[in-house]
């Protein structure tokens, strides 16, 4: 034995740096105590973020992680700590975000006792998680974690929360340090059968359409994807997961498709005779009515996890791998191919999606003219407001509702890893943490849009970002509505607007103040122009107030299981 | 079109297994009609016989899901022909002089056993396929159940086809 005889929670800080733990979100409690006070000699290496809530230390790293591509980390204390992670955790889970999370919690001897603070992390987080693990002995520790990391980042990636009963933390065993951090486990790769049958499939089509996911991302395969997409001539739409993946003005990319995506993309989709999807998981909400999957065209689905094959569709083609692989190898196959009676359909459909938009937007001024009588934004107004003002590089962070449909379909996006979004869970409140996890793990510009609504969920952690310098603009599309649900009653509900009006009395302007940031109003351009100059200059977070109108409608809006023909693009 | 599946679950013996395993069905959906767990020829395994009703498409699914759970090391979905399925059952009958007779006779046919015998009940003790024990139960009914307990399917392959533990001893 050469190993250093140290404590659990020495443990814990010696494999967290072991495994390349540069920062920690997190907030403290009695049973973690001893694993703060054994990271607190490790503050050198470790930065240790306090945040507000344990929620928001949740968000926090997964903005760390979604930003970056590293395992975020996040630790909390048993009981109430433990369960303040869970719609963390599971909307890292729902979006394949790389966790590890520490809880603490009471020691083995009274565990199954409801003692205080005692909560079964393990049971209550198990449907939300990759994996988690309790450890009862100290000896099993370093392990432990080493494989909480390994799961974390291996294939699909995916949140691990690992619990420690304190007298595991103080117990103390043999230390032997790991010289590197945990590789992760090797994926399967593609069978060369199945990538000659895809490539047949391609050579046969006429109308090829890519559809991708976040896989892409997650994957680092967007350059293989529109090296694909240019040898056999097809265009390109994703997920709301995708974005980022490729820039938006990518001449072959039509945006993102589904419930709110482009009209050009779901229109696409839905002519093409071959669907090529990558990365993706066929979700709800990226492709409406399911039926016409089985009518129209024919699927190729490539995806590193297997148990997404056939579970939201059925493919007639399925390739289990990793995508950069998969994809680089089924290009190398496959012939040259040039549709020009496709790209003539497609471009006609950008035309069609260009004059829609006009109808829409025209259709809107007319409304907001004839009925707004005080000054206001309009989303457009909004959106290109902020990206001719921020650097190209900033990261963009969305909360949950239209604000987040509007972004997506709008925002410039130029490289991977800057867009973080709450897709799979759509999580209102997950922005600010997640702006403050982003802005930490990068030390770029970061830009919140969120809604009243969102904001007023976790806006706590402004006292995070305050203290913690994070360069965040936050941009509130405040509309006075819960605006998502509100478009629902006013299309499917006969504006019956139950429960949705927020009708409070809430200065956003005064609360950002009250927590130490700056802030503004904007219910013009000029005001907008002014505030986001200032923002800019600032070295901490700066708040817009943005004054907008509650009826604004996000649209294109295909209903919830409709087809291309349903969709809604304007309203009169 | 929906039938019935058997399939064996190689899975670390740590706690909490059972109930990823069972949870998941839950979570997707997913109805069991029985389920089982042992421990195996080999320490730090269990394996787990999940029975449950569904189509193709429902079986793929149960397969892919259990499969990227990380305690469970194999999932093999048992062929119908080719496997041995048993099931064991303990049943309490009123034990009555007009009926003694007839219990005996439908014990013997069935090759069950009576394994407690008592003034007023008796145990029978019978394995076999599911629908075996269904029909002993459906003719025990009229005298008297009193109390019954059956174990689930447990089911192996036949011949080299196995679920594999460790390094298996090659044949001989």
């Amino acid at each position: 034995m050469n190993g250093m005889l140290i404590s659990g929670a020495g443990i814990v800080a010696e494999t967290l740096i072991e495994q390349g733990c540069d920062t920690l979100f997190g907030y403290p409690g009695g049973q973690v105590i001893d694993l703060f006070d054994a990271l607190y000699e490790k503050r050198e290496k470790i930065r240790f973020v306090l945040t507000a809530h344990e929620q928001g230390a949740a968000h926090a790293a997964d903005g760390y992680a979604r930003a970056t591509g590293k395992v975020g980390t996040v630790i909390a204390t048993s009981g109430p700590g433990a369960t303040n992670l869970i719609t963390g955790l599971a909307t890292a889970c729902l979006d394949s975000v790389p966790l590890v999370a520490i809880t603490g919690n009471v020691p083995c001897s009274l565990i199954g006792r409801d003692s205080f603070q005692e909560v079964d992390i393990v049971g209550v987080s198990m449907p939300v998680t990759k994996h988690n693990f309790i450890v009862k002995d100290v000896n099993e520790l370093a392990d432990t974690l080493r494989e909480a990391f390994r799961i974390a980042k291996s294939g699909r990636p995916g949140p691990v929360l690992v619990d420690i009963p304190k007298d595991v933390q103080t117990a103390c065993c043999e230390f032997e340090p790991e010289s590197a951090p945990a590789a992760p486990e090797p994926v399967r790769q593609a069978s060369d059968h199945r990538l000659q049958k895809a490539a047949e499939m391609i050579a046969a089509a006429e109308r090829p359409y890519i559809y991708f996911g976040g896989g892409v991302i997650s994957g680092n395969a967007s350059a293989e994807v529109l090296a694909l997409a240019e040898k056999i001539d097809a265009p390109l739409g994703c997920s709301l997961m995708g974005l980022s993946a490729v820039p938006s003005d990518h001449p072959r990319f039509l945006g993102m498709q589904g419930m709110h995506g482009h009209y050009a993309a779901s229109a696409a989709e839905d002519e093409a005779d071959l669907v090529i999807a990558l990365g993706a998981r066929f979700s709800d909400r990226a492709t409406g009515k399911k039926e016409r999957f089985s009518r129209h065209f024919s699927i190729i689905h490539i995806d590193i996890d297997g148990a997404e094959l056939n579970k939201n569709i059925h493919a007639k083609l399925t390739i289990r791998g990793e995508l950069r692989d998969a994809v680089s190898r089924l290009t190398a196959i496959t012939k040259q191919k040039r549709h020009p009676a496709w790209r003539k359909r497609i471009e006609a459909l950008r035309e069609e999606e260009t004059r829609r938009t006009q109808e829409s937007h025209d259709v809107l001024m007319q409304k907001l003219g004839s009925t707004a009588d005080t000054p206001r934004l309009t989303h457009f107004e909004i959106i290109d407001a902020v990206s001719a003002a921020v650097p190209q590089d900033a990261v963009i962070v969305t909360d949950v509702g239209q604000h987040q449909m509007w972004t997506a379909q709008r925002y410039p996006l130029h490289t991977p890893r800057t867009f973080l979004t709450s897709g799979g869970l759509g999580t209102m409140g997950y922005g600010l943490g997640a702006a403050v996890g982003a802005f930490i793990a990068t030390g770029r510009r970061t830009v919140l849009f969120t809604g009243d609504g969102s904001f007023g969920m976790n806006l706590t952690e402004l006292a995070a970002a305050v203290s913690e310098h994070a360069n965040i603009t936050v941009i509130i599309m405040n509309n006075g509505v819960l605006g998502m649900v509100r478009q629902w009653q006013t299309l499917f509900f006969d504006r019956r607007y139950a429960g949705t009006t927020l009708n409070r009395q809430t200065d956003f302007v005064k609360v950002a103040e009250g927590f130490g940031a700056k802030a503004a109003r904007a219910a013009s351009p000029a005001e907008l122009a002014a505030a986001l100059a200032e923002a800019g200059k600032q070295d901490g977070p700066f708040v817009i107030d943005c004054v907008t109108d509650c009826n604004e409608l996000v649209l294109p809006m295909l209903p919830p299981g409709g087809s291309i023909d349903e969709i809604i693009t304007a309203i009169k | 079109m929906s039938k019935q599946y058997v399939i064996g679950v190689l899975v670390a013996n740590i706690s909490g297994v059972l109930s990823r395993v069972s949870g998941m069905f839950t979570r997707r959906g997913f109805n069991i009609d029985s389920l089982t767990v042992g421990e195996t020829e080999t320490a730090g395994y269990s394996r787990i016989t999940v029975a449950f009703h569904g189509d193709e498409d429902i079986k793929e699914r149960i397969v892919t899901q259990l499969e990227k759970l990380h305690d469970v090391k194999e999932v093999e979905v048992m062929d119908q022909h080719e496997t041995v399925v048993r099931e064991l059952l303990l049943l309490k009958v009123r034990n009555t002089a007009e009926n003694r007779q007839d219990i005996m006779t439908v014990v013997e046919i069935f090759r069950s056993k009576i394994v407690d015998y008592s003034a007023t009940a008796l145990i029978c003790e019978l394995t076999g396929e599911t629908s075996k024990i269904d029909a002993f139960i459906d003719l025990m009914k009229s005298f008297g159940i009193m109390e019954m307990c059956r174990t689930g399917i447990v089911a192996v392959e036949r011949g080299e086809n196995c679920l594999k533990t460790a390094v298996q001893p090659d044949p001989v």
